[in-house]
């Protein structure tokens, strides 16, 4: 049982940007009632480049988001999410997706530029405690960025940031590893196949295969 | 456009009756029932009839009543006042783990204070799990907490063989001549308006009330304190309330909390039949428009007015607003609309992962509501469950012991496991 609320302030409940009494701005509520981008039908096979995949620590929300990239171009075509989170991890979500594809789309390199700060601006504020729903969005892209970096073969542009490289080459973390044997990889073989990759670095194999064993024994032991 | 106001639990209307009541309290008489003189008297005579009315009503003396500023107040004077007045005998406190904030985060202060706390457990109905209740008790037991209904799912603990277990302990200890006390609480705050409160039937020491709850005033609680039971104050001062809750007494809150009582018992048979019945149409009919749903909580032993549902792949704050916009008014045990963004511990207890929390409403009636409030929200719901579904990415399966999207949590391991059962 987690109880640390004992001593926080009920003081989020007025925008931090327009002072309004109500807990979300105009924009948000119109985002939430009438989100924009979302995922309608399950996606076809080749329907998009690349999709990802997070969820929030803090509460629970989970996220998933699919791209379609411009292959001359290099410009997102089509950006698309569902959500299982409040209205302001929806609306979050659904102007994000806005931002990423007005004005003829954003090159996935600039959308990785969008900042949670941005996101919220143009919400016209979140609450306060409300702030990671914002968060979750454009970590949900980074890992579609990431998805679309390894399916095109471009593995320099994988972020890696926060946590260990064990593949150098492909530019494969630990922490995909972690996320091919959530998804029910249990071998080298699927792994490989999650990651849609062929052998990158054969001296990493055997460091690959104890990380496997690893999160197996963690999650399923 | 109509309102709808289903969140009875959080609080009632004020009764026109009580306002009426209480009004006289506010302007005419205003002296303060510790002056000798005839303002002062007059005020304390208000005190004497209302703390009378009450007393008859829980079948206890009218010195066993203390007026105190809330429930939240009550519980806690129960909590810390028992607590630390018999630490010398014992530190081991008993409390369920559903147990109301104000009862919960008393206990974890007690346990930082030095006190050893049980949070006992309770079953997948939300009912106390009296096995493992009584194998917590040891000799330095000197409190339970348990409270008498819920106030999120409503299920109505048994109260009656809860007494009857510490009833036992007592004679045991009387045997073996140990002379620690154990003290019996329960918070009555929601089961006030429909359940019976003869204390004596009951058989617990210390009983708290909350006028809010009641269609009494707001900022007024009651707690039933049996003679004999040794409790520190917790508010210091010029000793009103025979010294257990200092500061001036709020005379008018007093006299709306006795007559909303009185109402209150007067309409509680009636009312319980009818709210009973329109919870039971209303469940049922939520059943056939609602795939992927739950109950939470006991389906029989369950407040009149109670009606928790969990409602699978969506969740509970996008639900509550989108309710809201529809003149509809209700709560939810969603992480995203509690302050610390953690889920409901209650839910939680129940043995669901954090997704049944999440996708948690909670709709409680009141003397209100109507057949057609509750056809209307059957109406407006379903739709709104199929949009929010539309655009969720999860799919949970029912009576899931574990999450549903783990690798959505990669690199926050405790996420993944804090969940698993």
């Amino acid at each position: 049982m987690k109880t640390k609320n004992s001593n926080l302030k009920v003081t989020d409940v007025v925008s931090n940007y327009t002072g309004e009494g109500w807990v979300y701005s105009n924009i948000v509520k119109k985002h939430f009632f009438h989100p924009y981008n979302f995922l309608l039908k399950d996606p076809k096979p080749d329907e998009f480049d690349a999709r990802g995949q997070v969820g929030s620590p803090q509460c629970g929300d989970v996220m998933k988001m699919w791209i379609k990239v411009d292959p001359k171009t290099k410009k997102i075509k089509k950006l698309k999410w569902r959500t299982f989170g409040c209205a302001s991890a929806i609306a979050a979500t659904s102007m994000f997706s806005v931002m990423a594809t007005e004005k003829g789309g954003m090159k996935v390199e600039e959308a990785l530029k969008i900042r949670p700060q941005d996101i919220m601006e143009r919400l016209g504020g979140l609450p306060a405690r409300k702030v990671h729903c914002s968060v979750l969005c454009d970590k949900a892209f980074q890992q579609a960025a990431n998805n679309y970096f390894r399916t095109t073969s471009q593995f320099k542009k994988i972020i890696t940031e926060g946590s260990k490289v064990v593949d150098k080459r492909l530019n494969i973390t630990e922490r995909d590893i972690e996320q091919s044997v959530l998804e029910g990889a249990k071998t080298l073989v699927d792994v490989q196949k999650k990651l849609k990759v062929g052998v990158g670095d054969p001296k990493a194999i055997p460091e690959i295969e104890q990380l496997i064993r690893f999160y197996l024994e963690k999650y399923y032991g | 456009m109509k309102k709808i106001y289903l969140d009875h639990a959080a609080t009632t209307p004020t009764d026109s009756k009580v306002t009426k009541e209480m009004e006289k309290y506010t302007s005419k008489v205003y002296g303060n029932p510790g002056s000798l003189h005839s303002a002062g008297r007059e005020a304390k005579s208000a005190i004497f009839k209302a703390r009378k009315t009450i007393a008859n009503i829980l079948n206890c003396r009218p010195e066993e009543i203390i007026f105190t500023g809330s429930g939240t107040e009550s519980d806690n004077l129960a909590v810390f006042g028992v607590a630390r007045a018999n630490k010398n005998f014992g530190n081991h406190v008993i409390c369920s783990a559903i147990e109301h904030h104000a009862v919960l985060f008393s206990c974890e202060q007690l346990e930082k204070e030095g006190f050893k706390i049980t949070f006992s457990k309770v079953n997948n109905d939300g009912i106390l799990a009296l096995d493992y209740f009584k194998k917590a008790i040891n000799d330095s037991t000197i409190l339970v907490s348990v409270m008498y209904v819920n106030n999120e799912i409503g299920t109505i603990q048994p109260i009656e063989k809860i007494t009857e277990i510490i009833k036992q302990v007592r004679e045991d200890r009387t045997k073996r001549a140990i002379k620690t006390p154990i003290y019996f609480h329960t918070d009555a705050c929601q089961a006030a308006g429909y359940l019976d409160l003869d204390v004596q039937k009951l058989g617990v020491d210390l009983l708290t009330i909350n006028g809010s709850k009641i269609y009494g005033p707001k900022g007024t609680g009651i707690l039933y304190i049996r003679t004999g039971v040794k409790i520190d104050p917790i508010i210091f001062g010029g000793g009103q309330e025979s010294g257990k809750r200092s500061g001036t007494e709020n005379i008018a809150g007093i006299v709306g909390i006795a007559k909303a009582l009185e109402i209150a018992s007067k309409k509680r048979k009636k009312e319980s039949q009818r709210e009973s019945k329109l919870r039971d149409y209303f469940i049922k009919e939520l059943f056939k428009s609602i795939s992927k749903m739950v109950l939470n909580g006991h389906p029989i032993k369950r407040l009149p007015n109670n009606v928790n549902i969990s409602i699978l792949d969506i969740e509970g704050e996008a639900m509550l607003l989108w309710l809201d916009k529809y003149g509809i008014y209700v709560s939810t045990g969603s992480a995203c609309d509690s302050q610390s963004l953690d889920p409901s511990h209650v839910i939680i207890a129940l043995g669901r992962p954090y997704e049944y929390a999440n996708g948690n409403l909670r709709f409680t009636l009141g003397r209100s509501t109507t057949k057609k409030d509750i056809d209307y929200v059957l109406k407006v719901l379903p739709k709104i469950v199929r949009e929010l579904r539309r655009i969720s990415p999860v799919r949970v399966k029912i009576d899931a012991k574990e999450i549903s999207t783990p690798e959505a949590f990669v690199g926050t391991p405790d996420f993944i496991k804090k969940n698993k059962i």
